[in-house]
C-alpha cells in the first residue's frame, strides 16, 4: 500500500485524531473538549475503514457520535451552570500526569518497535466485514453476544434508575 | 523513508500508543469527572484500534468481533458513569473529583 | 439494464488529469449542486406555494410573473445581509455549528444512489452509513444552540437533539425490515433487487404484507428525525424564537437552511430506496407494450428516484398544514410507547415472513 494518496489521506486523519485527542485532553474548557471528541471519533472511525472494517467504522460513528458524545454533552450542560459558556476545570497533579504520560507513551512505543514477533499473515483482511461479521455473531460469538444485550439492558434500567428524579422514594434525597 | 510512505501495522500502533498515554494523562490530572470519563473513552479506542490493526494483518476475524463488544460495552458504561455524575451533582453540586471525599452527606 | 452498473461514476472516478483526483471532486460536487439547486426552486419557491394554495393563498406574486423569481430575490437578500457573530456567544462554536451540521447532512448523500450508473461511493454498509451520519446533525445543532449562548436556542438545540436521537430507534428498527427483506446494506444493490417486469410489484412495500408497518413507521420517524410538521416542536415559533438557528443571519442561516433541505430529501430518498424501488421504474409491462423497458435507463433511474422523493416532501409539505403540532410529551409518548413497539413487531413478523413464506 504505497498508493501517495492513500498515505496522505492516512496521515491527514491520523494527525486529525492525534491533535483533536490532544485538544480534549489539554484544553482548560469542558465543552470544547466535549466537541473536540468529536473529531477524534471520527478521525478514528476513518482509520477504522483503513483496516477494513468498515462496519465498526460505522458503527463507531452510532455508537460514540451518536450516543456517547451526546450523552457527554448532556452531562455536561447538566452540570454545570446552564447559561454560563466558559466552563473551566483545573488540572491536578500536573506534574506526575506528565512523568507517567511520558513514560506509558515510551514503554509502549519501545515495547511495540522492538517487538519483532509482528509478523503480517499473508492472508490480510480484505475488502468488507460485514458478512463475516453476521455469520461469526451467529455461529462462534453467540453467547457473548446475547450476554452483550442482557448486560446492555441492564445498563439500561440502572442508568435510568439512578438519573431519574426522586419523588421522595427510596433513594437518598 | 520507506517506513513513512509505507502505511504498516506500527503506524497504527503508535496512534493507539498516543491515545491511550492522552487518556490516562485525561484520568490522572483532570478534576471534572466528565473529562475523566473522556479520557477512558480515548483508552478504550486506543485498545480497538489495536484490536483491528491486529486483526487486519492477521486476516483473522476475532479482533473485530472483540472491538464490536468493546463499543457496546462503552456505550452501557457511559450511560452509567453519568447517570452516577449527575447524582453526584445532585448531592455535592460539583463534579470536581478531587473534593468529592465524604461518604454521607 | 442498457450500461453497466455504476458507469458514470467509475468513469468519473478514472478521471484523473495530471495525477489530480479531479473526477472524484466532480462526483462529491454532484450531490452539492443538486441539494442547492432543488433547495432553492422546490425548497423555497415549491414550498410557499404549495403552502399557499393549500391555504386557499396565493402566495409570492409581486417578483416576476407567478412569483417565479422571489428565489433570487431571497437569494440577494441572503447574500447581502450583515453575517452577525452575536458578542456574548461563543464564537468557534457558533461558527462551527453550522458546517458540522451540514457535513452531516451532506455526507449522506455520498451513498446515495442517484441513478443505475452514478453512485458517490459504493458502500457494502450504505443503508447503515445513510441513518448513522444524522449522528453528526445532532451534535451540529448542539454546538450551534449551545453556542448561540440565548436560552431559545438551546432549549431549541436539546429539544431538537432528543427528538433526533428517540426517534432514531424505530426509524433504523423499520430500515432493519427492508435491509433483511433485500439480505444486503449495499443500497445500489437494494435496489436491483427490486427491479424487474412488473414495475411496482417488485417493490419491497407490495412483496410483502407487512411491509406496510415499517414503511409508515420510518414515514413518520423520518418527519421527525427532520424536524418536520407535526413534530416541529423544537422550532416552534409561538415557544421558542425559531429554535437553535435564533441567532443566526445571513450565510450561516442558509447552511442551515440547506442542510435541513438536504436531510429532507435524504429521509425521502432512503424510504423511496428500501420501500419503493429506489431508481426502479413503477410502470409494468403490459403485454407488447413494454413501458418498463421503455422507462429504464440511467437516465430515467435519476427521474425516478429524484420524482419519488420529491413525491415525499410534497407529503411532508401536506402534512404541515393538515395536522397540528406535538406536545414534547406527546412527542416522546408517540416515539416509545407505539412507534418503537410496533417496530419490533414488524421485525419479528418480517423475520417469520421471510424464513417461512417464499
Amino acid at each position: 500500500m504505497s498508493n501517495p494518496t492513500y498515505t496522505a489521506i492516512f496521515y491527514l486523519f491520523a494527525a486529525i485524531t492525534v491533535f483533536s485527542a490532544a485538544f480534549v485532553v489539554f484544553s482548560r474548557n469542558v465543552i470544547y473538549s466535549a466537541f473536540s471528541l468529536l473529531f477524534t471519533f471520527f478521525g478514528i472511525a476513518a482509520l477504522y475503514v483503513f483496516l477494513s472494517a468498515d462496519f465498526i467504522a460505522v458503527t463507531q460513528v452510532v455508537v460514540y457520535v451518536g450516543g456517547i458524545l451526546v450523552l457527554l454533552l448532556f452531562g455536561v450542560m447538566f452540570t454545570n451552570n446552564i447559561m454560563d459558556t466558559d466552563l473551566k476545570t483545573d488540572v491536578l497533579h500536573a506534574i506526575p500526569g506528565t512523568f507517567l504520560f511520558l513514560g506509558i507513551l515510551a514503554a509502549l512505543l519501545f515495547t511495540f518497535y522492538t517487538t519483532n514477533g509482528w509478523m503480517p499473515s499473508d492472508t490480510q483482511l480484505q475488502g468488507s466485514v460485514v458478512e463475516r461479521i453476521g455469520f461469526e455473531t451467529m455461529s462462534r460469538y453467540v453467547l457473548p453476544f446475547e450476554m452483550a444485550s442482557i448486560l446492555l439492558l441492564a445498563a439500561l434500567i440502572g442508568a435510568a434508575f439512578l438519573a431519574r428524579y426522586d419523588n421522595g422514594g427510596t433513594n437518598e434525597h | 523513508m520507506e517506513q513513512l510512505t509505507t502505511i504498516g501495522i506500527n503506524h497504527y500502533l503508535t496512534i493507539s500508543a498516543i491515545l491511550f498515554a492522552l487518556g490516562l494523562y485525561a484520568v490522572m490530572t483532570r478534576k471534572n469527572a466528565i473529562v475523566v470519563l473522556m479520557g477512558v473513552e480515548l483508552i478504550l479506542n486506543a485498545a480497538n484500534i489495536n484490536f483491528l490493526a491486529f486483526s487486519h494483518y492477521n486476516g483473522g476475524m476475532e479482533g473485530v468481533m472483540f472491538s464490536l463488544f468493546v463499543i457496546v460495552l462503552a456505550a452501557a458504561e457511559a450511560a452509567v458513569a453519568l447517570a452516577i455524575i449527575i447524582n453526584i451533582y445532585k448531592i455535592f453540586k460539583s463534579v470536581d473529583v478531587s473534593s468529592i471525599d465524604s461518604m454521607k452527606e | 439494464m442498457g450500461n453497466s452498473l455504476n458507469a458514470w461514476s467509475d468513469a468519473l472516478a478514472g478521471f484523473q488529469p495530471a495525477g489530480l483526483p479531479l473526477g472524484l471532486l466532480i462526483i462529491a460536487a454532484i450531490p452539492l449542486v443538486f441539494i442547492a439547486l432543488y433547495a432553492l426552486t422546490y425548497g423555497v419557491y415549491g414550498e410557499r406555494k404549495i403552502s399557499a394554495f393549500m391555504q386557499d393563498r396565493l402566495g409570492p406574486m409581486e417578483v416576476g410573473k407567478w412569483g417565479i423569481l422571489q428565489t433570487l430575490a431571497d437569494i440577494l437578500k441572503l447574500l447581502q445581509k450583515e453575517d452577525i457573530v452575536p458578542t456574548s456567544a461563543d464564537k468557534f462554536l457558533f461558527v462551527i455549528g453550522p458546517g458540522v451540521l451540514f457535513v452531516g447532512s451532506f455526507l449522506a448523500f455520498a451513498v446515495l444512489p442517484f441513478s443505475p450508473a452514478f453512485i458517490g461511493a459504493n458502500l457494502n454498509v450504505g443503508l447503515f452509513f445513510a441513518i448513522g451520519i444524522v449522528a453528526l446533525e445532532v451534535v451540529g445543532i448542539l454546538a450551534a444552540g449551545w453556542g448561540s449562548n440565548n436560552k431559545w436556542s438551546l432549549y431549541g438545540a436539546v429539544r431538537s437533539v432528543a427528538q433526533i436521537v428517540s426517534y432514531e430507534i424505530p426509524a433504523a428498527i423499520a430500515l432493519l425490515c427492508g435491509a433483511m427483506m433485500a439480505g444486503t446494506l449495499d443500497m445500489q444493490q437494494i435496489n436491483i433487487l427490486q427491479s424487474g417486469t412488473y414495475g411496482f410489484a417488485h417493490f419491497f412495500l407490495f412483496q410483502s404484507p407487512i411491509a406496510w408497518l415499517p414503511f409508515l413507521i420510518y414515514f413518520i420517524a423520518s418527519l421527525a428525525e427532520v424536524n418536520r410538521a407535526p413534530f416541529d416542536i423544537p422550532e416552534a415559533e409561538s415557544e421558542l424564537v425559531a429554535g437553535y438557528f435564533t441567532e443566526y443571519s445571513g450565510m450561516k442561516f442558509a447552511v442551515i437552511f440547506l442542510a435541513e433541505y438536504g436531510s429532507m430529501f435524504m429521509v425521502s430518498a432512503i424510504i423511496s430506496i428500501v420501500f419503493l424501488g429506489g431508481w426502479n421504474s413503477p410502470l409494468p409491462n403490459i403485454g407488447p407494450i413494454a413501458l418498463n423497458d421503455m422507462t429504464t435507463g440511467p437516465v430515467w433511474g435519476a427521474f425516478w428516484i429524484i420524482s419519488k422523493g420529491f413525491f415525499f416532501i410534497f407529503v411532508q409539505m401536506w402534512l404541515r398544514w393538515t395536522l397540528p403540532r406535538l406536545r414534547v410529551d406527546q412527542l416522546m409518548y408517540v416515539c416509545w410507547k407505539v412507534l418503537t413497539p410496533f417496530a419490533f413487531v414488524s421485525f419479528v413478523l418480517t423475520a417469520i415472513w421471510e424464513i417461512y413464506v417464499p
